[in-house]
């Protein structure tokens, strides 16, 4: 798998994560032989196997929706970079 | 009794000594805080730590007194890695991007320790987002192995694994995605469970690879990582992967006996690539179990060569989806020069996270963008399902499975850091078991001829801790026994 530059800024884009140049580089070359290690994967057969995604086959486990945390809602407001007195701020998502 | 006596005691130990009022809990609090000021700027274990537990451990004494709490680890203090929230307490992931973010909420684990008594004495170093092996991720320096000042103490519950053995905590909690109890453990020279995956909540853990993560303890010895087990494990309703299990029956534990037991050594976990004196130590002490009447075999366990590529790109796709939450706005690192939305929320991720957290992304988005999922995302759980088989026909000859728990002992400082893939390669021994979600525990069993320690790495089925730690039990009290 070659990683291209094109492919890097594919996957800036999807991150929202933008490099410095220096990082750029150093993460081509990373992802390089990372991915060169990976693709031995395909090495393994896998014909006719079932992805597993739950070891345990458990399934969704079904609760009432009840209110059981009280009110925090200061503390969670609190960890916001921009807040005023009781709502978090987010700059202008529309003009 | 003096501080002193407090830190060479187990947490068992000390717990008990606080019940026959040999000690108080504030006592015991004092010495740790003391020794921690004292150490820890030279291991840098802690990111975190509590001036405030002295109080609270008063208001322990006054409970233990009372009655109201009977415990045996009441009154104990514990350190917790800083992945775990903690309401009121800073807790940062090692990283810029949470370096002010205070939980307005406790992890159940937490809340468990809380309601045995235990005083949290502060929040141990780790990897960044513990994302890495060595804890020199972490954007609050790099913690060093009590060891060796030039060596690694593992990861990335490296702060966890570094104050339990430079005796700043009688004992810890750690996280393990892929070896991150484990190893740590076995590079400082302690005990290490990674539970069953479900035996403990993972509310209030932040999460990095959701199927693969989970809370254990990390001790001086069998008993108090075993008896941890029991104060922080259980179903949860606020986390629906967790399971309905039993507690352990510690009694069991000591007078488990190996004899007529079997254990299976993969061949892959002894094969070319494994450090010499790691092989030997493990070895030597498989052998002691032999000859305590245990049934040993080798097995092959061919599949173990494609265990880095499915762990690492499972993990990765998990990061990346999980890591989406950090935007800038809610909670977090911020800049605050910016009124543009996407301009927030990339500045907020590229100051916020290192480059270890940024490379995983970035592979997590690769190996899950339209035209690579099948390739790889889709491989690497079919990958799982062919591994599940292996331990599952593992399983069905033998009661436990061992091996070492990294192919080496603690590395050189600095040595993994330039090279990535070299790092994620020395995971090779423990990232299997986080796939098939399968308990294990990193053991003592003696140290390289550069006086390093080594760790036994023993694998039981699912639920089944109640065996490992068995095994772990006499595995200890063989080990003195052959000392003496």
């Amino acid at each position: 798998m070659e990683i291209t530059e094109e492919l890097i800024d594919y996957l800036q884009k999807l991150g929202r994560i933008r490099l410095s140049e220096e990082d750029r580089q150093k993460t081509m070359k990373d992802l390089g032989s990372i991915m060169g290690y990976i693709d031995k994967l395909n090495e393994l057969d896998t014909t006719g196997v079932e992805p597993l995604s739950h070891v345990f086959g458990r399934t969704n486990v079904m609760r009432e929706d009840e209110v059981t945390s009280g009110d925090c809602k200061d503390k969670i407001i609190s960890n916001a970079a921009r807040k005023d007195e009781d709502t978090i701020l987010v700059p202008r998502t529309f003009d | 009794m003096d501080s002193e006596q407090i830190i060479k005691l187990s947490a068992l130990e000390l717990g008990k000594a606080i019940r026959n009022k040999e000690t108080t809990s504030e006592e015991a609090t004092k010495a740790y805080l003391d020794a921690i000021k004292e150490n820890d700027g030279k291991y840098n274990s802690y990111i975190t730590v509590r001036e405030e537990a002295l109080a609270e451990a008063r208001i322990i004494d006054e409970k233990i007194a009372s009655g109201e709490l009977t415990g045996a680890f009441a009154g104990v203090p514990v350190a917790v890695k800083d992945n775990m929230c903690t309401e009121g307490v800073l807790t940062t992931c090692g990283s810029n991007m949470l370096h002010n973010f205070v939980p307005p909420y406790d992890a159940t684990a937490v809340r468990k320790l809380k309601e045995e008594g235990m005083v949290i004495i502060g929040k141990t170093n780790m990897d960044e987002f513990a994302m890495g092996s060595t804890t020199e991720t972490s954007f609050f320096g790099p913690t060093v192995n009590p060891w060796g000042e030039n060596r690694v103490p593992g990861g990335s519950s490296g702060g966890s694994a570094a104050c339990v053995a430079a005796k700043l905590a009688p004992i810890s909690l750690g996280s393990d995605t892929g070896g991150s109890i484990r190893q740590p453990a076995s590079f400082c020279g302690i005990t290490g469970l990674k539970p069953t995956y479900g035996k403990v909540s993972r509310y209030g853990l932040v999460a990095f690879g959701s199927s693969l993560d989970q809370i254990g303890p990390m001790g001086r010895d069998a008993l108090d990582v075993a008896y941890m087990l029991n104060v922080i494990s259980g179903e949860d309703p606020k986390d629906q992967s967790s399971a309905p299990t039993d507690k352990l029956d510690l009694e069991a534990v000591k007078n488990f006996d190996v004899s007529g037991k079997t254990i299976g050594l993969p061949e892959q976990y002894f094969a070319e690539g494994m450090d010499e004196d790691v092989r030997a130590r493990v070895m030597e002490a498989v052998k002691l179990l032999e000859q305590a009447g245990a049934k040993v075999e080798t097995f092959p366990m061919p599949i173990m060569d494609y265990a880095i590529p499915t762990y690492y790109i499972i993990c990765c796709a998990e990061a990346c989806s999980n890591l989406s939450r950090y935007d800038g706005i809610k909670y977090g690192y911020a800049p605050e020069d910016v009124d543009d939305l996407m301009e927030l929320y990339i500045r907020s991720r590229s100051e916020g996270f290192g480059m270890e957290v940024k490379r995983r992304i970035m592979l997590g988005n690769f190996v899950l963008s339209s035209g690579y999922y099948d390739a790889y995302y889709n491989k690497a759980l079919q990958a799982k399902a062919l591994i599940k088989k292996a331990f599952d026909e593992a399983f069905s000859k033998y009661d436990v499975v061992i091996g070492p728990v990294a192919p080496t002992a603690a590395l050189k400082a600095g040595e993994s850091l330039s090279d990535p893939l070299k790092m994620y390669l020395g995971d090779i021994c423990t990232v299997l078991i986080n796939i098939v979600g399968v308990p294990a525990i990193s053991v003592p069993c003696g140290f390289t001829s550069d006086n390093l320690p080594v760790g036994m790495q023993i694998i039981g089925k699912h639920f089944d801790e109640q065996t490992i730690m068995g095994f772990a039990y006499a595995y200890e009290r063989l080990s003195k026994e052959a000392k003496q």
